[in-house]
């Protein structure tokens, strides 16, 4: 038992001493959410007031509404960017570092999505501080709340990117995920509207994003924040991480997956 | 790990491996067997199947006829046992340049269900061993390749294997770093009782006392101590042998 602990904590530490590297990576990360904040929801703030909807128990400010749908942004972004390290991985070698070392592949593979989990959480909790200082507050208690919400959230992107990162062979094809994966995503989802509101507008767009796991991530990270479970969102969610979690593993697995089909190619 | 286990059962032994890759054979009926204290020169040219074998013996993809038992354990059915047993210096480099050596050797022992301190103290050890006790705090990016080289020959004797395998270690050293290299890792296969399988498309890393196994598209053409095969071959020179078994297309004994 114990040597699974070293093996995760071995794995975890790796990944936050190379994010701290990264500073370029963490200062993008935060960026990308803080326009959204700043520039986006300022600018949109009279355009379009929340009217109440749960779990807000005021009639709220647009920049309150979408804090929840950056969260999730930052990692979805983060899920498709250990993706990313992973295909790169894969092409320098390290990825095999991590494959022969003695213990059952899935685990190893749990192991990574954990540590990219962890790194996500530590860029969102940063975003929050710096929302805080902004003025956009929720109750103390749910920045504690949204912890369990996050670690769901991030291992089910990041299951999604592990997957994909199966099916995409090389770096170069990485901006395609990006256009027809993180956007549609995103944009298709109650980050940035509420549902109903969707559906006044266009009701195929409202369709699409009722259908939408990370609308419910979204959501589920909304109302921990405001110290409410969304059971409807939580169980949504769950169970697409263990599909793709389940699809990732089997991506992996060496009889079958991308590794077989690669095979051969190395001479 | 190495210590207790009996010295009799083969460090490495694979046996009618086949492989095919879209149909196509690359590799067939291959047969290999290494003893401790073994080094053996995994001799072929490029797209011989080298790195094909390594990337099966390490499990890397699974899709094979025959068999492949790391100190006795079977790769398929007892994975964990068979990867804990043997270290692995892939062609391409595989350590992270931004983090320190000591950082990259921990994380390997990690992977190896290593506790910090365990860690941290065979770090050290293997770094002395290969000449880089100095080197635990540098950043990867610093060391040259030939350093850098040596770091991962450390790493994977991190865990204590009975088989160290190396795809081709020498690929972008210069000459000296190279010779550097040769010898090291000779005189560690002597000092630790580990096997050792170097794959090189160059003769001049063989040694007189090696064993030489050569493949080429996909078969090994001779395998034994150098003598053997230089007998099996008709040729003067390791050098001549190499030639000649890659060039014809018929199967010496071996």
């Amino acid at each position: 038992m114990n040597r699974y602990l070293h093996c995760l904590r071995g794995v975890v530490s790796r990944e936050l001493l190379r994010f701290l590297h990264q500073r370029t990576r963490f200062v993008a990360a935060l960026v990308r959410p803080l326009i959204w904040l700043f520039v986006f929801a300022a600018g949109f703030r009279m355009a379009l007031g929340v009217a109440m909807t749960d779990p807000y128990k005021t009639y709220i400010l647009y920049e309150v509404y979408i804090i929840p749908g950056l969260v999730g942004m930052i990692q979805l972004f983060n899920g498709m960017q250990s993706s990313l390290s992973m295909v790169y991985d894969r092409e320098m070698g390290s990825m095999r570092v991590l494959l022969v070392s003695p213990f059952p592949r899935w685990y190893l593979l749990l192991c990574k999505l954990l540590a990219g989990t962890m790194v996500s959480i530590v860029q969102v909790y940063v975003f929050l501080t710096i929302a805080w200082f902004y003025g956009i507050k929720a109750p103390p208690m749910g920045y504690l709340w949204i912890l369990p919400a996050l670690v769901v959230t991030g291992f089910m992107v990041g299951a999604l990117g592990m997957l994909l990162s199966t099916f995409v062979k090389q770096l170069e094809n990485f901006a395609g995920v990006m256009n027809f994966v993180i956007f549609p995503m995103f944009f298709l989802s109650s980050a940035l509207y509420p549902l109903w509101r969707i559906r006044e507008g266009s009701y195929l767009v409202y369709q699409i994003a009722s259908l939408n796991p990370f609308t419910y991530a979204v959501e589920m990270i909304r109302f921990a924040l405001y110290e409410q479970l969304n059971v409807d969102a939580v169980l949504i969610v769950a169970a697409t991480t263990l599909v793709l979690l389940a699809l990732a593993i089997l991506g992996y697995n060496p009889a079958r997956g991308m590794m077989a089909r690669k095979g051969g190619g190395g001479e | 790990m190495t210590v207790g286990e009996s010295t009799e059962v083969p460090a490495l032994e694979v046996e009618g491996l086949s492989f095919s890759y879209s149909g196509k054979p690359v590799l067939q009926e291959v047969g290999l067997r290494l003893e401790a204290g073994q080094f053996t020169v995994l001799l072929g040219p490029n797209g011989a199947g080298k790195t094909t074998l390594f990337s099966l013996i390490t499990r890397l993809y699974d899709r094979r006829v025959g068999s492949i038992r790391v100190g006795g354990f079977e790769l398929r059915r007892d994975a964990v046992a068979a990867h804990a047993r043997m270290g692995v210096v892939f062609q391409q480099p595989t350590l992270d340049l931004d983090l320190t050596v000591r950082q990259n050797l921990t994380y390997h022992a990690a992977l190896h269900g290593m506790g910090p301190r365990e860690a941290r103290r065979r770090a050290e050890e293997q770094l002395q061993r290969v000449g880089l006790g100095e080197a635990l705090k540098t950043r990867v990016r610093q060391l040259s390749g030939g350093q850098r080289r040596r770091v991962e020959i450390a790493r994977g004797l991190l865990h204590r294997p009975r088989l160290l395998l190396l795809d081709e270690p020498t690929v972008g050293l210069d000459i000296a770093a190279r010779r550097d290299l040769v010898e090291r890792v000779h005189r560690l296969c002597v000092d630790e009782g580990v096997a050792v399988l170097w794959a090189t498309h160059l003769i001049d890393e063989v040694y007189p006392d090696d064993r030489v196994v050569v493949l080429d598209a996909g078969r090994v053409r001779a395998s034994g101590s150098v003598s053997e095969v230089l007998a099996s071959s008709g040729a003067t020179s390791i050098g001549e042998a190499f030639d000649t078994l890659t060039r014809g297309p018929t199967e010496v004994a071996t």
